[in-house]
């Protein structure tokens, strides 16, 4: 019991962002060494899918997860223009209630069609569908095994969820193995993983880790974000390119990456699928997404399907960026370009600032990553390679990072 | 395996992560003490885990902030 507050008193005011000091002074020691911010970046204008005007300078886009550069697509933007002359500029509604319009269901038979699949439910962002999907199907007394290094809306997802979450270390076939072995028999198990992990950009060696969580009565779920378009045979993914994609109970994927629009996903062949647009809460619980957004993505996911010559373009481009700035000294997260991500590894936190400083100056635009989002609490620029990126922009940036690797002192 | 052989393995287990040779007590507390950052954790987690062929999930483990809290959970979860 506490005493009770006499009416003329008040008790001590408590700020509930005391919790945030320590950030809020790591961020005011990065700004004050002069450091342009890295998490301030405004986009005054868009050229096209690889160029923009950043902080009034004219600078090549190498970190937007673009990859298929369907942004300015001309049937894309065409599409979305006519759905937004027809259908509006807005929902306002719940996909259950009145936000399912024909654009929706247009969508969601693309991506069955796109992936081969029975059922396909859209998701106004693919942080929501992470969150929806995985909080809903393990529940209470089941068992989650996922990936140390998954993204933040799988560890959101479990969070929400009551299921048991059980982390194992990033890739680690033998740990996660040995974790399914323990889990009592009878019991729920959902495996969670990354066909690219967006970090390091690489890849899971999801043929045996799936076969391994087969053989523990698993159901399997593998977020496909980083890989659509671009990987596997019909680019659904390092599934379908490593042969396991049957084996896979649901495939997250997102919009806001190859497709160049927002919005997530999940497909699967569960007979009961369905019911999920009844239980997922965040299906149910928001608007659903505008017309225009939905058109984009369906025209857009419908050009992927036969996009052989930008997928083979793209691969070179990440070789080419891969070798050449290995060949300079840079240290990287793969060995070998395993995807169209390639991350450059920073000594600390203060010279990978300057080093993203220097690549702005000259014209290029990486994402700057920093612990708790990195594996390892690593700090990395993430360079994030686009189909639409042009064999002399590949040159110009290969340029770019050498001459700002030695501004920088990292080279 | 009883309380006192649980907690004697365990002090094994620790001596590679306790890397300032903090004196280990039932009280000792994993953040504040040991100064265990994530990273750590899961790894130590992992040691024990397969020591025991136990699991230790998330949601165990965010019950647990001293030593002699995690002998007790270790204890349990042999049955």
């Amino acid at each position: 019991m506490t005493d009770m507050l006499a009416d003329d008193q008040t008790q001590d005011h408590t700020d509930l962002f005391s919790k945030f000091d320590p950030l809020i002074q790591m961020r005011a020691n990065l700004l004050d060494s002069g450091v342009e911010d890295p998490f301030g970046l405004v986009m005054e204008r868009v050229v096209s899918p690889t160029v923009a005007i950043c902080n009034g300078r004219e600078t090549i886009l190498l970190g937007t997860y673009n990859y298929m550069g369907m942004t300015f697509d001309p049937d894309v933007i065409e599409a979305g223009k006519q759905a937004l002359e027809d259908f509006g500029s807005g929902t306002t509604g719940s996909r259950v209630l009145n936000g399912t319009y024909a654009g929706h269901r247009a969508v969601e038979q693309a991506l069955c069609e796109f992936y081969a699949m029975d059922h396909a439910m859209v998701f106004s962002t693919g942080y929501q569908a992470n969150l929806g999907i995985i909080s809903t199907i393990a529940g209470k007394g089941d068992y989650i095994v996922l990936d140390i290094d998954s993204h933040a809306s799988i560890w959101d997802g479990c969070k929400m969820g009551d299921a048991e979450v059980v982390p194992f270390k990033h890739n680690d076939i033998e740990a996660m193995e040995k974790r399914l072995r323990r889990i009592p028999a009878g019991t729920g198990k959902l495996v969670v993983l990354e066909g690219v992990y967006s970090m390091m950009g690489d890849i899971a060696p999801l043929k045996e880790m799936i076969a391994v969580a087969k053989r523990h009565g698993a159901m399997v779920l593998v977020d496909e974000a980083h890989s659509m378009g671009f990987i596997g045979p019909n680019g659904r993914g390092v599934a379908e390119e490593q042969g396991c994609l049957d084996d896979v109970d649901f495939v997250i994927g997102t919009f806001s990456k190859s497709v160049g629009t927002v919005g997530g996903f999940c497909v699967s062949n569960h007979p009961k699928f369905e019911i999920m647009r009844l239980v997922c809460r965040p299906y149910v619980f928001t608007a659903s997404l505008p017309p225009s957004v939905v058109a984009t993505a369906a025209t857009s996911i419908r050009k992927l399907m036969h996009a052989g010559n930008k997928r083979a373009h793209l691969w070179e481009n990440s070789r080419t960026l891969h070798k050449s700035l290995k060949d300079a000294g840079f240290q990287l997260g793969t060995e070998s370009p395993q995807s169209a991500i390639i991350s450059v590894i920073m000594p600390d936190l203060e010279r990978g600032a300057a080093m993203w400083e220097a690549l702005l100056h000259e014209g290029l635009y990486v994402n700057l990553a920093r612990p708790p989002a990195t594996p390892a609490n690593m700090t990395l620029l993430r360079c994030s390679l686009c189909a639409e990126h042009s064999a002399e922009q590949v040159q110009q940036i290969i340029g770019m990072f050498e001459r700002a690797g030695k501004t920088a002192g990292i080279l | 395996m009883d309380r006192a052989e649980t907690s004697a393995r365990i002090a094994t287990l620790i001596e590679p992560f306790n890397k300032k040779g903090v004196a280990i007590t039932d009280a000792t507390r994993f953040t504040d003490d040991l100064e265990f950052d994530s990273l750590t954790v899961m790894d130590f987690v992992a040691a024990i885990e397969d020591e025991f062929d136990i699991i230790i999930s998330m949601n165990a483990q965010a019950e647990i902030e001293t030593y002699g809290q995690l002998v007790d959970a270790v204890v349990k979860l042999q049955g």
